[in-house]
Formats: C-alpha cells, sequence, structure tokens
C-alpha cells in the first residue's frame, strides 16, 4: 500500500504550476461498514476548479469515498470514517464541524433527480433561506434566477416558477437539483452518477453544464459511465476493491493507464 | 499484436480487435512477399515476375480498405480505449504505411521490364545489397508488430540511417558512371528510382516501427531511443 500512494501522490504531484490549487486533501482515509472494510487508506489531492471522476466497479469504494467529503456516512449506522480529509485546510471529520454547515458548503447531486414536493421557485430558495444568504425577499428572488440561470435551466421555466419541482421532466429536474446545490454557494459539488437516469440529451446538457461549473467550483463525479468520465473530467480516479488504484490526467489514464488493473477495466477486460 | 494478456468481458469485441490484427499481419505479409518478388525480378532480371507484384499490389489495396473500415467500426461501435484505442490507431497508420510499401514494390517491379533491356549493370549488386537491408526492416517490423516488441521496432528505425547512406553512395556512383559512359544514362534512370523507391520503402519501415512503439509504450520512439 505505501507504494501505491506515493506513486499516486508523485503523479499528482506532476500536473504542472498552471493548475489550480488542490481543494480537497485525503490522506489515509479508511471506512468500515460494521467492522467490514469499505475504504483502504485512500490518498488523493483533488484540485479546486476542475471536474475529478470516480470510476471502479460496484462496490469498488468510490461513492463510499465521496459521501466521506460531506459525512454522509454518519447518517450510515455502524460506520466508521479514519484518516484526515481535509477540504481548504478544514478536516471534515473534526467534531466542531457541523455536517448540516459542511453540507452547504459540500453539495450534493444524486442519481435520481430529488427535488422537494414544492415549487420550483421554493426547491431553489430553501438553501438560502435556512441558511440565512437573502436579507430581503428581492435578494432571495436574485439568488433563485442566478442559480436557475447557471443551471442552465432558467429559460425554461422563467414563466412558470410557482409549478411543482416535481413536474419538471427528469434532466430538468437534476438540473433544478444542481441550481439548489448552487443557490448556498458551495466550495464542492459532489455528483453520484447524475446521469444516470436521464436520455442522451439531457445527458449532455447536465455534461455541458457541469463543464461550465468547473470554473468556479471543485466538482467530483462519479460515473459508471467510461465516456462520460472521459468526456466531463480533467482528471480520474480508479478505485478497485477499497482501494485508489490509479488517479492521474483523464487522458493520460484513458490513452495509457499504468496499473494493469485500470488498464483491464477501462478496456472492458475485468474477469 | 497481444497487448494484454486478460480477454475481453465482451467475447466479440476481443474477436472484433484480433480480426484487426490478424488482417494487418495478412497485409504485411503480401507486402513483404511483393517487395521479394520485385527485387527477385530486379536482380534476376526476370520481367515474368512483374504481373504477380501488379496483382498483389490490387489486394494490398483491397487489404488496406478493409482494415480501414474495421478501425471506423471499432470507433463507432466499441469505443476503444487504453491499448484497444493505441492498437485501432496504430492499424489505421501501419495500413497506410504498407500500402504505400505495395505501391513502391510495384514501382520497383515496372523498372525491372525497362531493365531487363539492358546489358547488365555493376551496379545491380549494390542495389541488391540496398535491397536486402530493406527487406530485413521490413520483415523485422512486421516481427515487431505481430509480437508487440519494440526492441526490434527500435532497430528498424535506427537502422534507416544506414539505409540513407547507402542510397546516397547508390547515387553518386550512377552519376560517375552516367558520367563516364553515356551507354549507361538510360538503365542508369531506372537503378536510380529503384533505389529511391527502396529508400522510401525503408522510410515506411521506420514510420511502422514509431507506430509499433506508440502503440506499445504509448510514447514517441524518438524519446525512448534518445533514453538508450
Amino acid at each position: 500500500m505505501p507504494d501505491n500512494q506515493s506513486h499516486i501522490l508523485d503523479q499528482n504531484a506532476g500536473f504542472g504550476e498552471t493548475e489550480p490549487p488542490i481543494k480537497v486533501v485525503a490522506r489515509d482515509v479508511c471506512v468500515a461498514y460494521d467492522g467490514k472494510q469499505a475504504l483502504n487508506h485512500v490518498s488523493i489531492d483533488i484540485p479546486d476548479r476542475s471536474v475529478t471522476a470516480f470510476i471502479g466497479p460496484s462496490g469498488c469504494g468510490k461513492s463510499t469515498f465521496l459521501r466521506c467529503l460531506n459525512r454522509m456516512n454518519d447518517t450510515i449506522e455502524g460506520a466508521r470514517v479514519t484518516g484526515s480529509l481535509k477540504i481548504d485546510g478544514a478536516e471534515v471529520n473534526d467534531k466542531s464541524i457541523d455536517p448540516v454547515v459542511l453540507r452547504a458548503s459540500v453539495g450534493m447531486v444524486f442519481q435520481k433527480p430529488n427535488p422537494f414536493p414544492k415549487s420550483i421557485y421554493d426547491n431553489v430558495a430553501y438553501g438560502p433561506r435556512i441558511h440565512g444568504l437573502a436579507l430581503s425577499r428581492d435578494d432571495l428572488d436574485g439568488i433563485v434566477e442566478s442559480s436557475l440561470k447557471k443551471a442552465g435551466l432558467w429559460d425554461e421555466v422563467a414563466d412558470r416558477l410557482n409549478d411543482p419541482g416535481t413536474s419538471l421532466s427528469g434532466g430538468q429536474q437534476q438540473r433544478l437539483v444542481i441550481a439548489r446545490a448552487i443557490a448556498i454557494n458551495p466550495e464542492v459539488i459532489l455528483m453520484d452518477e447524475p446521469c444516470s437516469a436521464l436520455d442522451p440529451i439531457a445527458t449532455a446538457k447536465i455534461e455541458e453544464l457541469i463543464d461550465e461549473l468547473r470554473e468556479n467550483y471543485c466538482i467530483i463525479i462519479v460515473t459508471h459511465s467510461m465516456q462520460q468520465a472521459a468526456r466531463v473530467s480533467q482528471r480520474t480516479a480508479f478505485f478497485h476493491m477499497g482501494t485508489l488504484v490509479e488517479f492521474g490526467r483523464t487522458e493520460d489514464i484513458f490513452t495509457n493507464p499504468r496499473d494493469p488493473r485500470t488498464q483491464d477495466y477501462i478496456t472492458g477486460r475485468f474477469g | 499484436m497481444a497487448l494484454s494478456k486478460t480477454a475481453h468481458i465482451v467475447t466479440a469485441y476481443g474477436e472484433e480487435l484480433d480480426q484487426l490484427a490478424d488482417e494487418l499481419a495478412r497485409m504485411g505479409g503480401m507486402v513483404e512477399t511483393q517487395l521479394e518478388t520485385a527485387l527477385s525480378a530486379i536482380v534476376r532480371r526476370d520481367a515474368s515476375l512483374v504481373a504477380g507484384v501488379r496483382e498483389r499490389e490490387k489486394q494490398v489495396n483491397a487489404m488496406q480498405d478493409d482494415v480501414e473500415k474495421r478501425v471506423l467500426r471499432l470507433f463507432a461501435l466499441r469505443q476503444p480505449l487504453a491499448t484497444d484505442l493505441r492498437m485501432t490507431i496504430s492499424a489505421l497508420k501501419i495500413a497506410s504505411d504498407l500500402e504505400r510499401v505495395g505501391d513502391l514494390a510495384k514501382n520497383i517491379a515496372y523498372r525491372a521490364e525497362d531493365l531487363a533491356e539492358y546489358a547488365p549493370l555493376s551496379l545491380l549488386d549494390q542495389v541488391e545489397r540496398l535491397g536486402a537491408i530493406v527487406v530485413k526492416q521490413l520483415h523485422e517490423v512486421l516481427d515487431a508488430l505481430s509480437s508487440a516488441d519494440v526492441e526490434p521496432a527500435i532497430r528498424v528505425w535506427r537502422t534507416d540511417d544506414e539505409v540513407d547512406e547507402r542510397y546516397n553512395a547508390l547515387v553518386r556512383q550512377m552519376l560517375m558512371s552516367m558520367t563516364e559512359d553515356p551507354g549507361q544514362v538510360e538503365p542508369g534512370v531506372h537503378i536510380l528510382f529503384v533505389a529511391k523507391n527502396l529508400e522510401r520503402i525503408g522510410d515506411h519501415a521506420t514510420n511502422v516501427a514509431e507506430a509499433v512503439h506508440f502503440m506499445v509504450t504509448a510514447g514517441p520512439l524518438e524519446a525512448d531511443d534518445a533514453k538508450s
């Protein structure tokens, strides 16, 4: 394991001077569910203002690691997380950190769009309201509009903001959920297979949105689609059996992976 | 051309890649025979061999079309990645070089028809030697391709300088003998074309060497060569 780790970090260090600063630093992160190890000593440096894709077979630990970043594992009974995980230098697992506050800065988008059973407007306004980000109704209107615009949904919903969020199509709902996440100015956006329930056109719209959002956010996406990882991310991390096997520039991972396990997985040779 | 020890989960995909490799190997073998026959026609002054070279050239062209179709199909339907991607893209480049080699071999064979009309030239042995080196280059680079081995590819790549030197020496001598004896001018021009075509085939063999090197290592051959 130590060899593997230094290899991963070395490769990361070679990204060059023009690369964005590191946002998330994980060292020796382990997760066990009821004593059963799900993630083994994961160390990774994830840069800001770019998209990092996590790939790997089901049960490889990629979603488990994603859930560490906003402490979603806290909600699972019997889950035990060890190691160090820092966002902007602050330890995520520190007892002084309120998970609710943490989740405001680490937004999450799930496989199935999960809008609240409220209006389109209220879906986006909910976060800013409870976190006290808006000083007035005008302020709130502005946040809702700019968030929907950033999520590429404004033009489609501007004249029906009071319709229920659930009345939108699947792709629109997913963009609504992204608008909801953006509305509270997150630092990091986690996406767990955000397009797996969408058709190719809705998928393309989300991918275009991800590409726009990466200018301002650190985005981490878990995907089972190799092509999607290749299309949207600048860096790709390959997980296998609870370990981080390889992490590097997406272009390198898909043209010249170093580890035979990565090679076998992305070429469809996993036995 | 086995770049991976493990088989594809989707058997048909693995088979399509294997078929592409097989077709490329067949094409290489065909081109090799073409070149050897064309050289025999020159050296043995046997114009009866020319028709066979011409016939094979048509087959080689058809094989290149087939390789291109297979590559297009793999890109469209399988989206190859990593070693499979490098293998597929290299196959496309290699097929194009092999097709050119076939074309040049045909040109060489045509010169045999012309040369048969003249008395044997003293420089023919040098053409034969140049030809032997280029045939060896082609043979080695096709071995490198089928075994996915970079060592013979690097050797072939390095031999290119020797081919160029021998070609230049041959041109110099030919010009000298043409100056001394005007009767040598007409057959000499044919010899010069043969030598030029051989030199070009050597270049295509080094292109294939570079493609094989990229296919196996993902890096350029120049960088690897500089290291050793």
